[in-house]
């Protein structure tokens, strides 16, 4: 049943169109975009995008400017066999990979959900195994797939021991806000993501006590802005968890689910898919389902990849950037 | 005289040709009605979306996508394991009624089992 989804070379993922009439210079953003592929960073400030080759830029700032590094995996899938990709761990030791080979090591990870592709224990623990070679602590929020038959006990028990409520918690990392949140539980028929009213009265409460200089980012599987509802691609009350974020000079949202990158900027608020790093789904509305789409072997590691981002001390917006595993 | 012997053939034989037609109808409803309670679940969506089946009536889900999906009643009658690609799920329909279902996992799949 795998390749229903015929490859599309326009589906790399990127924003084509100004869909949300947000201002944003779409030339500039797609020629952004086009480096990311390659190593490029992208930095949106004020609402201004500038992109510049990376080398290790990026990082290098950060980490003179006593910043923070750090990566985001996402969508392992581990378990999944399909001829989309019948080897996801080779795939995700390749994104384990690059991360060790990043100039500036990032010094934490962040996965954004979908770790297993059925919640078995076995898959987990493949995961983990692979992850220990980059010698990082790792940071998870579950996607649909990791609480799929026991409402995300195996998934608390194993990632989330600390947690609130269904899992959810927070921590902080050189003077950046980190909150990772849960939305792909107690979904409702005909919804989208959901994050619940528990949680949303355990986030406003978590951010009441910041200062608005406080950088924030979030991480949560299914996206907080809407990319297409007809596949899922939102969360119903992700508007109520911005508006507690909104008096922040600076939050970053960073998601998975789509497996493919996409970038938006909301006055201080930007959001940001990452690849997966098992396989590709079609650009939004480009198939007749968002199911994994077939590419032809030798394309497929130019489209998986891996993000990091850096903070740079005194600057707003953090660095988000995209490396394929090619 | 030969003709009408001819016309009454061709009119016995079409009669014979129309009663064959009621004879054999009931056979291939009942064999659709067999195969009429399965819902293939394929490309993110149940087919048919609505299904109506008599009381007593066991209805199977089977996946047939790369993706899991999990088959869950909206109120909270029936709700399986997640089901990976060919694997199935069974309930039967005890009482009439209309229940509604969804994806819990893929929430924007909907479908309902009519039970009469």
């Amino acid at each position: 049943m795998s390749g229903k989804n015929s490859f599309d070379k326009e589906a790399g993922g990127l924003i084509r169109h100004d869909h949300h009439k947000d201002g944003i210079d779409r030339r500039g953003f797609l020629k952004c975009m086009a480096w990311a592929g390659t190593g490029a960073v992208c930095v949106v400030s004020g609402g201004v995008l500038k992109s510049y080759a990376l080398g290790s830029q990026g990082g290098a700032i950060a980490h003179k400017a006593g910043g923070l590094t750090f990566a985001q995996i996402s969508d392992s899938h581990m378990g999944f066999n399909k001829p989309a990709n019948p080897d996801v761990v080779g795939t995700l030791k390749a994104a384990v990979d690059k991360i060790n080979a990043l100039p500036h090591q990032p010094e934490f990870i962040l996965h954004t959900g979908d770790i297993s592709h059925l919640s078995n224990p076995e898959e987990f623990d493949t995961v983990d195994q692979i992850l220990k070679a980059t010698n990082k602590e790792v940071f998870f929020v579950p996607g649909e797939h990791d609480v799929l038959n026991d409402d995300g006990k195996m998934f608390r028990e194993r990632y989330a021991r600390h947690s609130q409520g269904q899992g959810w918690y927070s921590f902080d990392k050189n003077g950046v806000h980190f909150i990772g949140l849960i939305n792909v539980m107690n979904l409702k028929a005909g919804g989208l993501g959901t994050l619940g009213n528990e949680q949303l009265e355990w986030l406003e409460d978590d951010v009441k006590h910041l200062k608005s200089s406080t950088p924030i980012v979030v991480f949560a599987h299914i996206p907080l802005w809407t990319i297409y509802p007809q596949w899922g691609w939102g969360t119903e009350d992700s508007a109520q968890a911005l508006s507690y974020l909104r008096r922040f000079g600076s939050v970053t949202v960073l998601n998975g689910h789509i497996h493919q990158t996409m970038q938006k900027v909301e006055g201080n608020i930007t959001f940001h898919t990452a690849y997966s790093t098992a396989f590709v789904q079609p650009a939004p509305g480009k198939a007749d389902s968002p199911g994994p789409m077939k590419v032809p072997a030798d394309q497929l590691r130019s489209l998986l990849g891996i993000t990091d981002v850096n903070y740079v001390r005194g600057k707003l917006a953090l660095a988000v950037v995209d490396s394929t595993l090619a | 005289m030969k003709n009408k012997i001819l016309l009454a053939g061709l009119t016995l034989a079409l009669s014979l040709s129309v009663a064959a037609l009621f004879l054999f109808e009931p056979t291939r409803v009942k064999a659709e009605a067999a195969s009429g309670t399965e819902v293939r679940v394929d490309n993110f969506t149940f087919a048919p979306d609505t299904l109506t089946v008599p009381v007593n009536s066991t209805v199977t889900w089977v996946n047939k996508d790369d993706i899991p999906h999990v088959i869950a009643s909206n109120d909270g009658v029936f709700k399986s394991k997640a089901l990976d690609t060919d694997q199935k799920y069974s309930y039967t329909f005890t009482k009439a009624g209309s229940y509604a279902y969804y994806c819990s996992i893929h929430p924007k799949m909907v479908g309902k089992i009519v039970v009469q």
